[in-house]
């Protein structure tokens, strides 16, 4: 079986202005479906240039990187674009919902790009809404929402397609401790629950422990990377017989 | 696809309504330049008709032939001074040219009229009774004179508005009534309906006709007997005029004995040429107003352009958001296309109906005819649509060419 991620010896050189910035330098990493990642690293140690690159934004200078065995290097804009709709999904520290449309129709916003019809968009995002706890708040508009509701609408967004990776950047970077700790719970069931993989990037060590793993990112370079619970959980391990 | 046009034309004006002041600011450069539009092409097109009216009320399809020039010792004469033209010259025509459904002749000269205790200066016209079919003469009362008058120098007259209002008094029938011309008494047979003014300006309504023959003899006492101040004839056809005028230049040359190196001694005009300066004016008129109106779309089209700029740049990490979740550059374009095209049309759909209350109230107000054609209307319409579709393909290429990690991070 193929694994979900894999990078091998990933660069991305930025030049900016005649200075060239190297934000990945070399970087190899292999992530299996269904795992919880936790990346970590000061600011400027390139966890950001990685997240974009692992959620089909933005393309390595060199390396190679497959997702579920597909090379993404080479592919164009609109083909991203395809990939990120039926595979991927983003949860963002500042929510990034869009302004003055309701929670529905935010969560509705990659089956929009589906070609869903609209039936279908609603009853898919509705569901989405109630698996994240906000049943009954469809039509409240963002601003009509605490913090840690407007981060489950951007789940509900995320969730939405059913997709294999969910890339969380900070998510609860805005939230206060309890608002965070249920976007967590969250997070980690539909990890348990659904075998989402999610990639998580964080600054706070209490965020990282939901995570199964713990990826340390300094100079574009993985420092430390280390399993800190059982993968996969002991409850699914197939026994190999003797 | 369906579903997502929907949904996006619900998204633009979800947009729009948001910013109400700022679409309707926007949209107001199209809706004046579409208003401006249909109301100066109603106007144009209702002095057109109005133009197209006033010559029809020289009759239709008719030719007019004017003597030449004459020239003594190298000093001109007015124009038709030269007395070339002459009834036979008429009759002949009327034989050889078949294509005239007919022909008549008229002379005409300025004599005081006298009636009871009061007299009137104005034309009188010596005139063949076909004449008066010719340019079409109606009657309020009485009738035509006919060929028997001309034949026997009938002492009868037809009078038009502007004499019986300067003869008679108010209520007096003048139908029977005999006036003096030049102290030839002459009995009233007819009253001509109103013409009005003609297309130069003239007073087509203070006229006197008497027939040719009562003029020649009695009142105008001419040393050419036999010619005419002009001719006259009609065709069937519009299409036919030209070929008629042809016939009629080959017969009269003819008959004049012209060499081919001599040039004509008469004019022939058609109400066509006419009508042409007239149309000529208006047209002009009405492509300046058009390109006033252009102007105005234009102006109305770079504000949206301006609008929707500002609206991408404010919308920056919605863009980034939309290609985060999967858009594709041609849904980011076609959002914003039809934010664009939606701005354009609803200003159209405004310009048009405020461009048909200017037109209505022009003719309730100023009393000019107008007409508002359905053409004006689809024409303003789809230019509206266009200007939309034109000065949006900036701005939304703009959005759609945006990279979504630096939208993503736009603040």
């Amino acid at each position: 079986m193929t694994s979900l991620i894999e990078c091998q010896d990933i660069w991305k050189v930025y030049s900016v202005g005649d200075v060239e910035v190297q934000a990945l330098r070399g970087l190899s990493l292999t992530i299996e479906q269904g795992e919880f990642v936790a990346i970590m690293g000061s600011s400027g140690s390139g966890k950001s240039t990685l997240m974009n690159m692992l959620g089909c934004l933005d393309q390595p200078t060199k390396g190679c990187y497959r997702l579920n065995g597909v090379e993404v290097g080479g592919l164009q804009h609109d083909e991203l674009a395809g990939i990120r709709n039926q595979q991927i999904g983003f949860v963002f520290q500042s929510f990034n919902l869009i302004p003055r449309t309701s929670a529905l129709e935010n969560a509705q916003l990659p089956l929009f790009y589906r070609g869903l019809s609209l039936k279908d968009q609603r009853a898919q995002a509705a569901a989405a809404l109630a698996r994240v706890g906000l049943h009954g708040r469809e039509d409240h508009y963002p601003t009509q929402l605490s913090g840690g509701q407007q981060q489950r609408v951007a789940i509900a967004r995320a969730l939405v397609t059913s997709p294999s990776l969910l890339l969380a950047d900070e998510p609860t970077g805005n939230l206060d401790s309890q608002s965070s700790h249920e976007i967590m719970e969250i997070l980690q069931a539909l990890n348990h629950d659904e075998g989402i993989t999610i990639i998580l990037v964080t600054h706070e060590l209490n965020v990282a422990a939901y995570a199964g793993r713990e990826i340390v990112i300094q100079d574009g370079q993985i420092l430390s990377n280390r399993r800190t619970k059982v993968f996969p959980p002991s409850s699914s391990v197939e026994v190999a017989p003797r | 696809m369906t579903a997502f046009v929907w949904l996006t034309i619900m998204t633009a004006l979800r947009v729009l309504r948001r910013n109400r002041l700022r679409a309707g600011l926007t949209m107001l450069g199209i809706v004046i330049g579409v208003a401006a539009v249909i109301a100066m092409v109603s106007i144009g097109e209702g002095a057109k008709r109005a133009v197209q009216e006033q010559i029809a009320t020289m009759g239709t399809n008719v030719i007019i032939i004017f003597p030449g020039v004459t020239s003594s010792s190298g000093v001109r004469g007015s124009q038709g001074s030269a007395m070339t033209l002459t009834v036979s010259d008429a009759l002949e025509m009327r034989k050889r040219i078949p294509l005239l459904t007919d022909t008549g002749w008229a002379r005409r000269d300025v004599m005081q009229t006298v009636y009871g205790n009061k007299n009137w200066n104005g034309p009188i016209n010596g005139v063949s009774p076909s004449y008066i079919t010719i340019r079409d003469w109606s009657f309020t009362s009485g009738g035509s004179f006919t060929q028997t008058d001309l034949d026997s120098a009938a002492r009868v007259a037809l009078i038009g508005q502007t004499i019986v209002e300067n003869l008679f008094e108010l209520g007096e029938e003048p139908v029977g009534a005999v006036i003096r011309i030049k102290n030839v008494p002459f009995r009233i047979i007819g009253v001509l309906a109103p013409k009005g003014q003609s297309s130069q300006g003239t007073d087509q309504d203070d006229v006197i006709f008497i027939p040719f023959s009562t003029a020649e003899r009695k009142v105008f006492g001419t040393s050419f007997i036999g010619s005419v101040g002009a001719m006259f004839g009609s065709t069937d056809q519009v299409e036919d005029l030209s070929q008629a005028v042809e016939q009629i230049r080959e017969v009269l040359r003819g008959r004049h004995r012209l060499q081919t190196e001599q040039s004509d001694d008469f004019t022939i005009r058609t109400q066509v040429d006419i009508g042409k300066v007239q149309e000529g004016t208006s047209e002009t008129l009405t492509m300046m107003l058009f390109a006033i109106a252009s102007v105005s779309l234009l102006v109305g089209g770079i504000g949206i352009m301006n609008i929707l700029l500002v609206s991408v740049t404010e919308r920056t990490r919605e863009i980034g958001v939309r290609m985060a979740v999967g858009a594709k550059r041609h849904h980011i374009m076609m959002q914003f296309l039809i934010e664009a095209m939606t701005l354009s049309l609803v200003g159209g759909v405004l310009g048009i109906g405020l461009g048909i209350a200017g037109a209505k109230l022009t003719t309730v107000i100023a009393g000019w005819p107008t007409i508002i054609s359905g053409d004006v209307i689809t024409i303003a319409f789809f230019f509206s649509l266009v200007v939309g579709l034109f000065f949006g393909l900036y701005p939304a290429n703009k959005a759609a060419r945006m990279n979504p990690i630096e939208a993503l991070r736009y603040e």
